[in-house]
């Protein structure tokens, strides 16, 4: 729950968190090393200085450290945790489903587990979708186009085996497909971060809610584009909200851009844990105002109620939160460490 | 000439050759971003050139561009040196090292590496961004400067040679990007057209203006992340530091390219 300045209470659903093990004993090989490195950087570049954080937490965290940093300090009052395998490069994966589900099982209030694939394991992928809604009941899943496998580096959503994937998903109903498109991080094959399968995607599936993580950034216009023509698709503001600290006014264009072209009900908060925590996250973003000429050039505005929206509304609705309801389990438990 | 004053002539020479080169993804010169780590002249004359990219990640196609650029700069010294280039901390480091090592050139290496790739096309869009860009960014300082609609869109390539006040950077930077562009227009044609060298009706304007913010926030995205990751990485500067990019700010400081060295 995040108090504002005049005490009002906004609910918040982080669309993004993370529970990873990157450290040098889950290692595979030098690109573990390297991939842990490049989050590392990410994190010492955007984060406010006292945000900053010892490289050997961020390579590994413990649980506690999430839920505090998310549920105590921080403002969420519900996290999707996503999950992401990276099997070449770690022993482990680098967030499993087991992984985080040790978590989510701890406070089942608290969080919304999801799901991985990777459509080029062929039948394999069927099963393991079958298992993930069997065994957590998944309703999302996250998926990361640019995953290497093998010889293969990339994938694409419209692929075949990508729509058997889907088919199942959408008869499973697991409705929330989030897409990593944004910073080219394993880009070998240089458009695997490409956003146009996604308008192919959302299109053959209508039924399923394509959040595109990143909004696509570097590839904002093409996003926006697929997001106006496709009722259902989203953007979610992982990796561009953190600009808000080191370059406001770019962060304004970007969302006024995407004010402009989606509009403020497709647009949801994610902070990325534990690239960034969400406190100074979402507190930054309730006192930002875009600045005057760039709100005039795109007439939009980032009014409070548009800000309740993008910080837990929009993402309440995809994944059927009754915020009354929530709010009632949720002072049933109070926020507290669960004793091990 | 002592030969160590010949030497460092030549390696001024060099680093004024690989400045030439830009970052196709950023629109900025290799050597302002400080991906040159190291230039050594011997007394020979050969050249071994050490560079560097942000992150292990980067995109290997521009690394590709880039070092394909910087191998041209040294293939055009006048002494015509031997020369090593060497890319560091790469994912495709070990690859293009030994392919260069071995005589082939990037477009081999690349093609065995990402089969089916077209280096000349992304480099043609890359230029088409940059053009855009600092289209974009003169277009922004004129309108800050209050010019209006009409004036901006009447001004003639002639006038873009005598930059008023204020705009001289970006004028200069607009200017080289025509000029590769359309080196043979007249010099009353319009200065500012499209990629396709239309002029921009009036009544378009807001949303040609809007295209090209559009392509300007992007690269601004790749520009920020790389110039913070690469300082992140190598401790450069404070992690908090604001940013900047050369379009918006005034040049950086002389002999840049040496302060990435270590």
């Amino acid at each position: 729950m995040f108090k504002t300045p005049q005490g009002k209470e906004i609910f918040v659903v982080d669309g993004h968190t993370h529970f990873w093990d990157g450290s040098p004993a889950n290692q595979k090989n030098i690109h573990g090393k390297q991939f842990i490195e490049c989050f590392y950087a990410y994190h010492s570049n955007l984060s406010p200085k006292e945000q900053l954080w010892e490289k050997s937490k961020f390579e590994k965290y413990s649980a506690d450290d999430l839920y505090r940093d998310l549920f105590i300090d921080g403002p969420d009052d519900v996290a999707i945790l996503n999950s992401t395998y990276l099997n070449d490069f770690y022993k482990n994966g680098f967030n499993s489903i087991e992984r985080n589900s040790a978590v989510t099982k701890k406070y089942p209030e608290r969080f919304i587990l999801n799901g991985a694939f990777d459509p080029r394991d062929g039948e394999k992928a069927l099963e393991y979708i079958h298992y993930m809604k069997e065994t957590y009941d998944i309703t999302g899943v996250k998926l990361y186009t640019a995953e290497w496998n093998g010889a293969s580096k990339g994938w694409r959503l419209n692929d075949p085996d990508a729509y058997r994937c889907f088919e199942l998903c959408e008869k499973l109903g697991i409705k929330n497909i989030h897409v990593h498109k944004g910073p080219t991080i394993i880009p070998l094959n240089k458009d695997a971060f490409d956003v146009h399968d996604v308008d192919y995607a959302a299109t053959d599936f209508q039924g399923l809610n394509w959040i595109v993580e990143h909004c696509g950034l570097p590839r904002l216009d093409d996003f926006c584009w697929i997001a106006t023509q496709e009722t259902n698709v989203y953007g979610g503001l992982a990796v561009a909200l953190p600009f808000i600290h080191t370059r406001p006014r770019y962060f304004a264009e970007v969302i006024a851009e995407l004010l402009f072209w989606i509009g403020p009900d497709k647009i949801l908060f994610g902070s990325d844990y534990a690239i960034w925590t969400p406190r100074w996250l979402v507190e930054k973003f309730w006192a930002f105002q875009i600045p005057d000429d760039i709100a005039k050039e795109r007439g939009v505005a980032l009014t409070d109620e548009i800000k309740e929206k993008i910080l837990g509304l929009n993402a309440a609705r995809l994944y059927n939160i009754n915020i009354a309801e929530k709010k009632a389990a949720l002072a049933k438990h109070p926020i507290a460490l669960a004793a091990e | 000439m002592t030969p160590s004053s010949l030497r460092a002539e030549r390696e001024t020479e060099v680093w004024a050759a690989v400045a030439m080169v830009n970052d196709p993804e950023l629109d900025e010169a290799v050597t302002e971003m400080g991906f040159v780590e190291r230039i050594d002249v011997a007394e020979d004359g050969s050249v071994a050139l050490d560079f560097r990219l942000p992150t292990y990640w980067c995109s290997p196609n521009f690394a590709f561009l880039m070092l394909d650029g910087v191998r041209n700069a040294l293939g055009s010294l006048f002494w015509r040196p031997e020369f090593t280039i060497t890319l560091h901390d790469h994912l495709f480091a070990d690859e293009v090292n030994q392919g260069v090592a071995a005589g082939k050139g990037f477009a081999e290496i690349f093609e065995e590496l990402a089969p089916g790739e077209d280096l000349e096309a992304l480099r043609a869009k890359f230029q088409m961004k940059a053009f855009q860009k600092r289209q974009e960014a003169a277009l922004a300082q004129m309108r800050q400067a209050d010019w209006s609609t009409d004036a901006m869109l009447g001004l003639s390539r002639q006038e873009l040679e005598a930059p008023p006040a204020g705009l001289e950077t970006a004028f200069e930077r607009y200017r080289q990007a025509l000029r590769a562009r359309f080196p043979d227009a007249a010099p009353g044609a319009p200065a500012f057209v499209d990629w396709e060298g239309r002029p921009v009706a009036a009544e378009a304007f807001g949303d040609y203006l809007a295209r090209l913010r559009a392509v300007r926030i992007n690269m601004e995205f790749n520009g920020a992340l790389c110039r913070g990751l690469k300082q992140v990485r190598y401790h450069e500067k404070s992690a908090d530091a604001e940013l900047t990019l050369v379009d918006f700010l005034p040049p950086p400081e002389p002999n840049c390219g040496a302060s990435a060295r270590r």
